[in-house]
């Protein structure tokens, strides 16, 4: 909402200067977004008269001005506009004069002819953003008047952020309102003084309230024999364009003037094209209107029309229809000040994408005492500008369906209890009837009843509001709570998101955070089983649907780094992925912890062994995995299984079980997918469901032996389709709660082994709590493990 | 026997001038060994008279000692030399950089909420979380956003075709938080949130963190010490808030949270539009509908709730200019924010 500060001044005294005008007003809840001059600086621009205009003696299309500037002789103006004429008053920038940005205006010469100065056009004095000739000032136009003065262009224009409550605040005598509360200064009556004008003819427009909840009251007014030719007088134009709205004929000006003015939407019809009688419906199925903006549109029976015998003449409250609307042939008009209500209105503009300023105002609620004076006011406005004949203003109303405003009861203890500070009760009176409100004191505070222009006022804790907000929420101190102490939990199981996310960064991987709606072909491809979740209004065809894997976002980020020159990546994600569950409208939403690893194994570096240099293969990611559930302290209940997701590479990837129940994935990406995403390598890829991955065990002591260990490495040849998963579970099958620990230092393949066949080296500790192993003790263990090997995995020993 | 005095200052000569240990130790065995020739001397004392042997014995044996003490000074010496050589051979050049992954790092976004998180934490508040894809009923109905409201309006809603919505907000974890736990309450519930709208300022997906504290008697007065707090404990520095009011439909007064500008100390800049103000956050008193419908008296409790852009607190606490770079995932973005 944008207020130029001297129409506010028309309505209120205001104390401040803008600026300060402008905090105030912030501090009560009117946010100023912007404060700008109504008029760039510029200096030495006086009212001019032109005398005479004469066609240049060498230029067609320039014409020698004789110009009364009211000092002195009339000066000699060479202008190339084509309404200089003799008689008009325009705007003559003098030798000496400053135009916006800085131009200077010299004594010139133009094809031979002198000029004293510059006739300018309101575009030239950054007054409108297009002009068509040089400014066109009333006939009444003091001659010699410093434009800026004449105009009063030396204002600021306020432009106000109204939140959807304050509705009532979307007007000049709405902010005026406001600030006759805060400075406890009184409203004026505005001008002009509220008189009536009076009727000089009797022609009216029947009007039914066929929908009394949606329209309960409609004042209309029939003006004949206007001049909608005329010209709107500048000081309108200038108000209309300070507050952002374009002068379009005197008709429409007014109604404009008049919404901005007192908040009231209005509409004029054309009465030449009005056939029969006014009726306010609901649209019927199927029902259509071409609006002023040309659109044609189809209503639905929830929308509320304004109709003539002949169809829909407007959507109520929204937009007028081109069949009726005034244009400059006009003469005849209806003026329609309604109220309509909000729940009639809300919603509907923007089906068509439409928001103007009439469905802003009865959207958020419009004051239904104010019809009359609008249309008094505009009819006054209009018979002043373009002339025309008065009828009787007519009102249809339904009393039952206009809102009331019952009284709310404010407790002073309830004031002080939400506060935190207890205001005097004078102080609270006070605040709230400056607000036009009615007070009565009751014995525990007061019974108030809101005004009709206040939509948001319905329980205490809305009064409490405009108590604070008069009195200042700077008046409320600042104070901590007394509350009682109470412990949180703090579940061992839960990993601290913090440590969780650290034993990541600390193996080299960088947090991302990646959009939740990803690319659907993208997905589909990832994963051609799963049904994604789609969005009904994406933003954009490529985020059009819910995430089922963290891995189409961090593959995304990935080549985006490899675009960026980048020769390694290593990402990772923690965030909720959306899985369809059984069920409408049912959805797991699963938190997931994923990665992508790219490139070399390790930063390069100096002194790095030449495998290591190598892209980056499974088992590194595995070891980044490895060590995230070595975190859980229960490493035992994982395993890795061969099983491929059709996007991974197939003989390179594995699920994830923890206690026999499927929690991640870990694999390379398929080949085909490497290549159709362009990677210059292979990514590698890992996803865990954080919960039942990450719950961490509680560690439970065991003794430590203080006996010595004793190491047997044994090296076997075994079948390639034999896992080491197979082979260390029959090792510590045999091997007895002797062995301690079991490792794998080394697979081997190549010459000496037969092809099919691979040899895996490994070195099991044994140690006893209770004592030292004998040599007798190991060896036979180690009998038994070789035994079992041969005959459960045919493996043959290597010596 | 020759000249004791000859021969030893020819094995001292000797001992000096060995250029390394296994010299010195040929010298030694040449002049001190079991066929020495300083130990041969002692040999030929059976050919002197018994009465001088003592004396000459001594002689030997004092010019043995000489011998030796000199090979071990010349021992020592050599020794440390070695050492030293081997020192200076095996000098690295301490400037080459370590071996092996360097650190990742967590997202500033994430490095914010945590920091948040840990700051509300130690003053009673728990950590709440909600659902991404909501309902109408959380998301608006329950705060208090009649259908068709106009400030539905503000918040541009991505929906489903079942009706479903990405919560435009985590307000709705207030709702589900109220209901399952009821008061008294102190929650902090940061999360994604989703609106259809991407501009130089806007992300469709960006990171809200909403507060909530009912309890009997909690007043405006509480909120506003709970906010400067956090804000200051924040940002590590005394600075000014101010409330102003606006309009929230979920509470009942409503403020925006303005703090004092942390680039140029409230003077005016342009990261504050010359205000000297930051818009911070969204807060108010719990609006009785809300406390209704997620089951609490509104009459016994009362309670502040707040709502503060994750994204923002980051790019102010680390001076990112641009919201859109927090999720572009650029390494040489994310690389600078390897700092725990």
């Amino acid at each position: 909402m944008r207020i130029p500060y001297s129409w506010l001044a028309e309505w209120v005294s205001v104390p401040w200067s803008p600026p300060e005008l402008g905090s105030r007003l912030t501090m009560a809840g009117l946010e100023l977004e912007a404060l700008a001059p109504a008029a760039p600086p510029f200096s030495g621009v006086f009212v001019a008269e032109i005398l005479s205009a004469e066609k240049h003696p060498q230029a067609d299309k320039l014409r020698v001005c004789r110009v009364a500037t009211g000092q002195g002789e009339p000066l000699q103006i060479v202008c190339g506009a084509s309404n200089a004429r003799a008689g008009l008053k325009s705007a003559l920038a003098v030798v000496g004069a400053t135009l916006p940005e800085g131009l200077p205006i010299k004594a010139a010469k133009l094809r031979g002819v002198e000029s004293a100065g510059m006739l300018c056009s309101a575009k030239e004095l950054g007054l409108a953003e297009s002009s068509n000739g040089i400014m066109e000032l009333p006939s009444d136009a003091p001659v010699g008047k410093d434009l800026r003065e004449y105009l009063v262009l030396d204002d600021m224009v306020l432009e106000l952020n109204i939140t959807p409550n304050r509705g009532d605040a979307m007007s000049i005598i709405g902010v005026a309102r406001e600030v006759a509360a805060l400075s406890g200064g009184k409203l004026s009556e505005g001008p002009p003084a509220r008189g009536e004008c009076p009727s000089t003819i009797s022609a009216t427009v029947g009007v039914h309230l066929d929908a009394p909840a949606g329209c309960p009251k409609f004042v209309g007014r029939v003006i004949r024999d206007v001049d909608n030719k005329a010209a709107t007088p500048v000081w309108m134009r200038e108000r209309l364009r300070r507050a952002g709205v374009r002068s379009i004929s005197p008709v429409v000006d007014v109604t404009n003037y008049v919404m901005l003015e007192l908040g009231q939407p209005m509409h004029a019809y054309d009465l030449a094209k009005l056939s029969g009688e006014i009726r306010a419906r609901f649209g019927l199925a199927g029902e259509k209107i071409t609006l002023l903006d040309g659109k044609t549109v189809e209503v639905q029976p929830d929308v509320l029309l304004i109709t003539d015998g002949a169809g829909p003449v407007g959507i109520a409250g929204i937009m007028g229809g081109q069949r009726t609307a005034v244009g400059p042939e006009t003469t005849d008009v209806f003026f329609e000040a309604a109220y309509f209500a909000p729940d009639a209105v809300i919603g509907r503009a923007t089906r068509w994408g439409l928001t103007t300023d009439a469905s802003q105002r009865f959207e958020r609620g419009v004051d239904p005492s104010q019809q009359e004076r609008a249309v008094e006011r505009a009819t006054d406005l209009l018979l002043g500008i373009a002339g025309g004949k008065a009828g009787l203003a007519s009102v249809e109303r339904s009393d039952e369906h206009l809102p009331t405003r019952p009284a709310v009861t404010l407790r002073r203890k309830q004031l002080a209890r939400l506060l935190g500070v207890g205001f005097d009760d004078a102080r609270v009176r006070a605040s709230l009837q400056g607000l036009q409100m009615d007070v009565v004191p009751l014995v525990e505070g007061w019974r108030v009843t809101p005004p009709p222009h206040r939509f948001d006022i319905a329980i205490e804790a809305d009064l409490i509001e405009e108590v604070a907000r008069i009195m200042g929420y700077q008046a409320i101190p600042e104070a901590d709570a007394q509350v009682p102490q109470r412990f949180g939990s703090l579940p061992s199981a839960r990993p601290s998101e913090r440590d969780l996310l650290e034993a990541l960064a600390l193996r080299g991987y960088h947090e991302a955070i990646t959009y939740a709606f990803v690319d659907p072909q993208l997905q589909a491809r990832l994963f051609p089983d799963v049904a994604g979740i789609a969005l009904a209004n994406p933003i954009a065809s490529d985020l059009a649907v819910m995430r089922v894997s963290l891995w189409p976002g961090l593959l995304k980020a990935a080549l985006e780094n490899q675009r960026r020159q980048q020769d390694r990546v290593r990402l990772f994600e923690h965030g909720a992925r959306f899985i369809a569950a059984e069920g409408r409208g049912a959805t797991r939403e699963v938190d997931t912890l994923a990665g992508i690893a790219w490139g070399p194994r390790l930063p390069e570096q100096w002194g790095l062994p030449r495998d290591m240099r190598e892209p980056v293969d499974f088992f590194d990611v595995k070891g980044d995995v490895a060590a995230l559930l070595a975190a859980t302290g229960a490493l035992a209940e994982f395993a890795f299984e061969p099983h491929a997701l059709s996007c991974l590479h197939p003989g390179r990837a594995a699920r994830l079980l923890r206690k026999g129940e499927q929690v991640g994935w870990l694999g390379e990406l398929h080949p085909s997918l490497v290549k159709a995403l362009e990677f210059t390598y292979p990514p590698v890829l890992f996803e865990l469901d954080v919960d039942p991955t990450l719950a961490v065990e509680r560690p439970a002591y065991r003794e430590v032996s203080r006996f010595p260990q004793v190491r047997r490495d044994l090296a076997v040849v075994l079948d390639e389709s034999v896992a080491l998963s197979n082979l260390t579970e029959r090792v510590t099958f045999t091997a007895s709660s002797l062995l301690r620990d079991l490792r794998v230092f080394d697979v081997y393949r190549g010459p000496g082994i037969e092809a099919g066949r691979k040899s895996v080296a490994l070195g099991l500790i044994f140690q006893d709590i209770s004592r030292t192993l004998t040599e007798d003790d190991v060896a036979g263990i180690m009998v038994a493990v070789v035994a079992d090997l041969r005959v459960s995995l045919n493996a043959k020993i290597r010596e | 026997m020759q000249d004791l005095t000859i021969l030893v200052n020819e094995a001292l000569g000797e001992v000096a001038a060995s250029p390394d240990l296994g010299a010195l130790d040929e010298a030694r065995v040449r002049w001190l060994g079991k066929k020495g020739t300083l130990t041969e001397q002692l040999k030929s004392l059976g050919g002197l008279p018994a009465a001088e042997r003592p004396a000459a014995g001594q002689r030997i044996n004092q010019a043995k000692e000489r011998v030796e003490s000199a090979i071990e000074a010349r021992r020592e010496v050599l020794a440390r030399a070695e050492v030293e050589r081997e020192l200076a051979a095996g000098r690295v050049d301490v400037t080459l950089p370590g071996r092996g992954e360097q650190r990742g790092g967590l997202h500033p976004v994430t490095l914010a909420r945590l920091r948040m998180e840990e700051i509300f934490r130690r003053a009673g508040f728990e950590v709440a979380t909600g659902p991404e894809i909501e309902d109408d009923f959380h998301n608006f109905e329950a705060l208090n956003f009649p259908p068709n409201h106009p400030a539905r309006a503000m918040h541009d809603t991505f929906y489903f075709p079942d009706g479903r919505l990405l919560r435009t907000h985590t307000s709705p974890v207030q709702i589900r938080a109220m209901l399952s736990q009821g008061a008294p309450i102190a929650i902090v519930a940061p999360g994604r949130v989703y609106r259809c709208d991407s501009d130089m300022t806007h992300s469709p997906m960006f990171h809200q963190v909403e507060g909530l504290k009912v309890a009997e008697n909690i007043s405006f007065a509480n909120m506003k010490a709970a906010l400067h707090g956090f804000l200051q404990a924040f940002f590590e520095r005394d600075l000014a808030m101010r409330l102003r009011p606006s309009y929230f439909p979920f509470t009942e007064p409503s403020a925006e949270v303005d703090m004092s500008c942390v680039f140029c100390e409230g003077r005016g800049c342009r990261t504050c539009k010359h205000t000297g103000w930051l818009e911070i956050a969204g807060c108010g008193m719990v609006h009785p509908n809300v406390l209704m419908a997620s089951g609490i008296d509104a009459e016994r409790y009362t309670g502040y709730a707040w709502g503060m852009g994750i994204d923002r607190l980051a790019m102010l606490r680390y001076g990112v200019s641009d919201l859109r770079l927090f999720f572009e995932n650029d390494l040489r973005f994310l690389e600078q924010f390897r700092a725990l």
